[in-house]
């Protein structure tokens, strides 16, 4: 294995031969209209349990965070209007253009009142905290390079919780086990694209290779720039941050606190010497708990 | 403008941001800062209810700087015609137009009509109770004279011509008379109107959106006619990319109004036959005109079909086709009037079929109190909804209102089958029609309408078998012979089928209403839907996927009239039949082979040549020029000033909402002179100037839907996914209210208007935003109105804040707009609430006749109050 | 499982026998996970329909296994949605199979204070009944001047505007067959 490889290519780093390219989310907040379909697209899909009707006055988010119950979230942020602005202004939005479509540029600036929308989800981390903390196996790596915790394995111990840096993976009230977005692994297997980029009405969540999304992701951020949108970047795109790129990466138009999103998430365990070092203390446990079975077996 | 569409058609505005990914400017003129304003360019907030100031001020801005397109507007719009020379307009009358009757607040129209049509008007009171312009629906209204020329001055200067009477009407209309009505900053408002005039000409389309934050108004139809006149000037009717979209919100409203369930109209838009209808000859005389031009002069054989298909063998040439056996109208029989009728114990028993008026129509508390004077009703619906609960679980059973042990309402309630467990079409908001197949059989008591209505008739039919009443012919006559499917279920494709026509000298289905005819040997259910069998096939079942066709995608579903994706799209081409821009091509016509051809199906007829002129004395589609793209239309143009059809004007003309906390700024008459009113003690009104007391209720109101819910709740109120999304009602409003109120965010607070009082959490938000208006400052609230008693998540029912008031030409009420005040913390529980609105009212002087007096130029003095009906 | 298969089948020893030195991929992936499929693969049909919310019209698909409704998604080859559905539509399948669903016809008599269950049969024989009567009362033949009205103001409908065509046919055509003409609908609202 090269560093090459566990740098860009999670699934051949864990064993998969032959394997899929690797796939993920882009989520172009730009274009999100904060209808919420892919928390129920994925919820209709996965069968996960209703999160409780609170409201939280967080504007229209009602869901608050990502959790064991919400795989996906759409935040809503108010950017609040100037103190005394000139009553009753037309709240300009940018991208205005009398041309012919395809020429217009202008660049009228934007008034301080935004809404702005973003969903959210699990980022399958190159490097993926919850993973790498994982004692049980429970959580692995996919042939898609999506990170996938499996309910026959979890046993709750909670590990991952802490682990992740954006603090998606949580568990469930009632059976302690530990979920999150599966980026429909059952649906990949069949070709079908996740739940929730599937119901997405205006495509604000993309669903593809990775390389493609990236290459898609750049395009779209100049595009904006160049429609007088200097704000529009990128967040978890690159291999270079600290979780080795994000397998779900978003078109932002603001700072990602601004959307709740840890401005520069570390993995935990990006400074363990070597993973191996977790693997040798699983061998060990292993063969302690395989004794211990032929014993059993022996003394039944 | 009047639409969010983002939150109301989440799917449908995905065409909007791929418009706006290839340079389209989108604009949100909106009360409110929406979803959809987070996604536009710009965002304008207005007052609620001034919408008709804002269009008219842009009308006058094209106007006042030349800027419509000329050649469009002297061919295809009926700018250059004359109009009577007895008609005054609102700049003579003060906001009146000629012909008004204080008395029945209703027009007579006589002196709207164009020169050369003297005696064609109709109006006056009938046609106000009757919703006669409802009725007039694709058929339009009658202009008689066939293909005689109409008195025009092509140069458009006469002072009595479409076009100069549009440029005086709408002159006042200045920016600055925009700023002061709606709180639009003049340079906004300026923006738009050069945004909108730049995207639109030979080279560009601009499209106008709206939905029913235009017609939930008492002059809503107004609204409407003033978005269309803007795009007529503008050139944006019939063309790729332009057009006026109305955005209806649920499966099959636009199915609903095409087959109607309404009660003053037969499938197809043909009216429902009145006291003044004699017989078949007498009916056909009065809907549509003898020498008039256009499709709509064959309405004979549309309702000679229908009654074949309503009556089969029993209808013949002999005995008018059955016609004795429609019964007749004679005034308004709509839905609201229905409920105060059921408050005086007129009506026995009410079916609601899917409905859930206690939360979903405007007065729950006068829907629920009605029910609750009933003989019995029936309530069919996929869930237990509050209209079918109220004799439990009502407000009323906390105010003391009902009482169960006291509430003699027999209910009835059958579960429904869902959409996935019956056959049939949907027809959406784009006229299009969609077939589903059934994916799963019902279960249990679950079962469809077309199941219920069947076996119901076939029941009463059993019932009534060997009667020698008269009443009951038109029964035991009805065709009522469909084929069934399984073991008893009616076969919804027969039906459709039917709808459809058929030959009946071959037994074949037709290919569409152009072989319809009025001697009894077709039958046809619906002459706009005709062709949606033809060839024998279910073309409403079509699925051709959408990448493997052209770009209007003929192949996928079917939409009236045959097939035409783009109404009136013989405007998409120019007087010689050549589209008006490469960019904007749509349809043509082909010299060479002699038809109209292009993307979509031509919306003309196929070989009639563009320089084809009719001779004087033709009638019908043959007196339609080559130049007549408006081929419903009575003289075949589209109507920038409608002699007929609009009850409440010939132009739209602002007037303040039922309920305004401001004066009309630009005439004496303060509100629509026509709309209808119903003045008595359960259905009060806030006063408006010129009445005294509006100061009680200071604030604006305004009711809309969220995304995340679905209408009355029945279908999302009781699903977890969907009530975990919006779990609580809440009310927004701006920080500045906030603060004046004293409300805090999530805090409790309550609306109260002369109805009732209502709670919900507060949501102190910068997307409310105070208007400044004449030097003062105006409040707007709003509130979702989805909540109910039943369901995952409860609330308060919001259209209970709102009274029966209504436009005069659809009968629609007024939920968009209204007066209020705003409190901190929860409403009064039990009497004690009904005591606290009482108090209210006595504040502000309400009585029956508050809001009745509806004439405030001539006649103050007049209240329209039910007891004198 | 055999006791060989349950040793191979723990994520440490394909660790250290497969390709998958870290043990968090192939190594770690569980026999429910490595035999994943989505589940609308073996559904036993798909169905067209189309979304019943709002008027956009949105196709959706219907994917049915052993007579239940296992997963409803968008139609891509719809020109209209392409295949996308806002959360509502997204919610159709608990629309259609959840536990509000009601499946009895329930019955609440004059000055009654609870439901009752009543069988579909008798339900329906008994409005039929309550309609001739309504009918009746609410009869009217002519107006004061003897104008032909043929007609009864005794019983109203109000219809959603959910409704398919064809039943909203059947509904019109019933009714004025009765003579009654309070028939109206969710357009008017």
């Amino acid at each position: 294995m090269t560093e090459e490889a566990a740098r860009t290519d999670p699934a051949t780093a864990t064993g998969y031969g032959e394997h899929p390219p690797r796939v993920g989310f882009f989520t172009d907040t730009s274009v999100c209209i904060g209808c919420k379909a892919c928390e129920v697209a994925c919820k209709e899909w996965n069968g996960v349990p209703d999160d409780g009707f609170d409201l939280l006055g967080m504007s229209f988010d009602n869901t608050g965070t990502l959790g064991a119950n919400s795989w996906r979230h759409v935040a809503f942020v108010e950017q609040p209007a100037p103190p005394e602005p000139r009553r009753a202004e037309a709240v300009d939005l940018g991208l205005p253009s009398f041309d012919l479509p395809g020429a217009g540029t202008g660049e009228e600036g934007r008034t301080d009142f935004r809404w702005l929308m973003s969903s959210d989800v699990c980022k399958h981390c190159t490097h993926a905290g919850c993973l790498d903390v994982c004692p049980t196996g429970a959580l692995f790596r996919t042939e898609y390079g999506s990170v996938v915790v499996q309910p026959d394995i979890c046993n709750g111990c909670g590990y991952c919780v802490s682990g992740c840096p954006y603090g998606v993976i949580d568990r469930r009230e009632d059976d302690g086990r530990a979920w999150k977005c599966t980026l429909c692994y059952d649906r990949l297997r069949d070709g079908l694209e996740p739940a929730c980029a599937k119901a997405c009405p205006t495509d604000s969540i993309q669903f593809g290779p990775l390389d493609e999304l990236r290459e898609r992701a750049r395009e779209r951020v100049e595009h904006l720039h160049d429609s007088g949108v200097p704000e529009a970047r990128l967040y978890g795109e690159s291999p270079d941050d600290g979780v080795g790129g994000d397998g779900a990466f978003f078109l932002l138009l603001d700072e990602p606190e601004v959307y709740g999103l840890p401005p520069d998430p570390v993995v935990p365990t990006r400074d363990a010497p070597s993973m191996w070092k977790y693997a040798g203390m699983a061998a060990s446990a292993f063969a302690a708990a395989a004794v211990s079975v032929f014993l059993g077996r022996g003394s039944r | 403008m009047g639409s969010n569409m983002a939150e109301a058609h989440p799917v449908g505005f995905q065409w909007v941001m791929e418009a706006k990914a290839r340079g389209a400017e989108v604009i949100h003129i909106d009360p409110r800062f929406t979803r959809t304003s987070a996604l536009a360019d710009l965002h304008v907030p207005l007052r609620a209810g001034t919408d008709i100031a804002f269009l008219g001020g842009v009308i006058n801005h094209i106007l006042e700087h030349d800027l419509d397109f000329r050649e469009y507007v002297r061919a295809y719009t009926n700018a250059p015609y004359l109009v009577d020379e007895r008609f005054q307009d609102t700049e003579d009358l003060d906001g009146l137009f000629s012909g008004y009757d204080s008395g029945t607040a209703s027009y007579d129209n006589t002196t709207w009509q164009y020169e050369s049509q003297t005696d064609s008007g109709e109006g006056g009171t009938r046609a106000k109770e009757q919703s006669r312009p409802d009725q007039l629906g694709s058929g339009g209204p009658g202009v008689e004279g066939g293909a005689r020329k109409i008195a025009a001055d092509p140069e458009l200067k006469h002072p009595r011509c479409v076009f100069q009477i549009l440029k005086r009407h709408f002159a006042r209309y200045t920016p600055e008379a925009v700023e002061e009505i709606c709180g639009v900053p003049a340079e906004t408002f300026l923006r738009v109107c050069r945004a909108w005039t730049a995207n639109s000409g030979r080279e560009r389309t601009a499209a106008l959106v709206y939905s029913v934050g235009w017609t939930q108004h008492t002059l809503g139809a107004q609204y409407i006619r003033a978005g269309s006149i803007i795009q007529l000037l503008l050139g944006n009717i019939g063309r790729p990319g332009g057009g006026v979209f109305a955005l209806r919100g649920h499966a099959s409203i636009q199915g609903s109004t095409d087959i109607p369930t309404l009660f003053n109209l037969l499938p197809g838009y043909l009216p429902m036959p009145d006291t003044s209808h004699e017989d078949l000859p007498s009916y056909l005389h009065k809907v549509r005109g003898d020498r008039q031009k256009g499709f709509w002069r064959n309405a004979d054989a549309y309702l000679v079909s229908l009654l074949k298909e309503y009556w089969g063998e029993a209808a013949t040439p002999e005995n008018d086709f059955r016609f004795d056996y429609l019964p007749r109208i004679n005034g308004d029989h709509g839905t609201y009037r229905t409920v105060l009728d059921m408050l005086d114990g007129k009506v026995f028993g009410y079916f609601l079929l899917g409905q859930n008026p206690a939360v979903g129509s405007a007065h729950g508390r006068l829907q629920r109190l009605g029910m609750s004077n009933l003989d019995w009703l029936v309530v069919r619906d996929l869930t237990m909804i509050e209209s079918a609960e109220f004799w439990k679980d009502s407000p009323e059973i906390e105010t003391g209102e009902i009482v169960p042990e006291r509430c003699r309402t027999e209910v009835f309630f059958f579960p429904a089958a869902a959409h996935v467990e019956k056959a049939g079409t949907f027809t959406q908001t784009q006229r299009m029609l969609q077939w589903r197949d059934k994916a799963v059989e019902p279960r249990g008591d679950q079962r469809s309408e077309l199941w219920f209505i069947y076996h119901l008739g076939r029941l009463l039919r059993e019932k009534l078998a060997g009667s020698a009443d008269e009443r009951d012919r038109p029964l035991l006559d009805l065709a009522w012979d469909y084929e069934l499917e399984g073991e008893d279920e009616p076969s919804a494709e027969d039906v459709l089928r039917r709808i459809n026509g058929i030959d009946l000298r071959t037994g074949k289905e037709v290919d569409g209403y152009l072989d319809l005819r009025a001697d009894g040997t077709t039958v046809c259910g619906c002459w706009i839907y005709s062709g949606v069998f033809a060839d024998g096939v279910n073309q409403a079942a079509r699925r051709e996927p959408h990448d493997e066709q052209g770009p209007y995608e003929n192949e996928w579903g079917w939409t009236w009239p045959l097939n035409r994706r783009v109404l009136y799209n013989r405007a998409s081409a120019d007087l010689d039949g050549r589209p008006w821009s490469e960019r904007k091509a749509l349809v043509w016509w082909d010299a060479e082979r002699g038809e109209w051809t292009g993307h979509d199906v031509p919306d003309f007829e196929k070989n009639k040549p563009p320089d084809y002129r009719p001779a004087d004395d033709a009638v019908g589609p043959a007196a339609l020029s080559g130049d007549d793209p408006f081929v419903m239309q009575a003289d075949g143009k589209g109507w920038l000033f409608a002699p007929n059809g609009v009850v409440d004007g010939p132009l739209p003309t602002h007037y303040e909402p039922h309920e305004s906390p401001v004066r009309n700024r630009l005439y004496a008459q303060q509100g629509n002179p026509a709309r209808k009113v119903f003045g008595r003690a359960e259905n009060p009104s806030n006063p408006s100037p010129p009445e005294r007391g509006g100061e009680v209720f200071p604030y604006v109101f305004t009711t809309a839907r969220l995304t995340e819910h679905h209408t009355a709740g029945g279908m999302s109120r009781q699903l977890p996914y969907l009530s975990e999304l919006q779990p609580e009602l809440f009310m927004e409003v701006s920080p500045r209210l906030a603060a004046e109120r004293g409300l805090t965010h999530l805090g409790w607070a309550h609306v109260i208007t002369s109805r009732t009082a209502v709670d919900a959490r507060v949501f102190v938000t910068d997307r409310m935003r105070p208007l400044r208006l004449e030097g003062r400052e105006v409040h707007q609230v709003w509130m979702p109105y989805h909540w109910g008693h039943t369901g995952l998540v409860d609330g308060d029912v919001v259209n209970d804040l709102i009274g029966v008031v209504l436009d005069p030409n659809v009968f629609i009420q007024e939920t968009k707009v209204a007066t209020c005040d705003v409190r901190p913390g929860r409403r009064p529980r039990g009497p004690a609430l009904l005591d606290y609105v009482a108090g209210y009212r006595q504040r502000a002087g309400v009585t029956p006749e508050t809001g009745t007096r509806i004439d405030t130029v001539t006649r103050h003095d007049t209240a329209h109050l039910e007891e004198d009906r | 499982m055999g006791l060989a298969d349950w040793i191979r089948s723990w994520p440490v020893y394909r660790q250290l026998t497969g390709r998958d030195r870290t043990g968090r991929g192939k190594a770690a992936q569980s026999g429910r996970s490595a035999a994943l499929a989505a589940r609308t693969t073996d559904a036993d049909r798909v169905v067209g329909s189309v979304c019943p919310f709002c008027a956009v019209g949105c196709a959706q698909h219907v994917y049915v296994k052993d007579e239940r409704v296992v997963q409803i998604e968008g139609n891509p080859d719809s020109p209209i949605s392409r295949g996308r559905l806002c959360p509502k539509g997204s919610a159709s399948k608990q629309l259609v199979t959840g536990p509000q669903r009601a499946e009895r016809v329930l019955y609440r008599p004059p000055y009654g204070t609870e439901w009752q269950e009543l069988d579909l049969d008798t339900a329906m024989d008994m409005v039929a009944d309550r309609v001739l009567d309504a009918r009746r009362k609410g009869w009217q033949d002519a107006d004061e001047d003897g104008n032909r009205l043929r007609r009864t103001m005794g019983l109203a409908s109000l219809g959603g505007a959910t409704l398919d065509n064809e039943e909203n046919y059947l509904i019109k055509k019933l009714f004025t067959a009765l003579g009654a003409i309070q028939i109206e609908n969710q357009a008017r609202i």
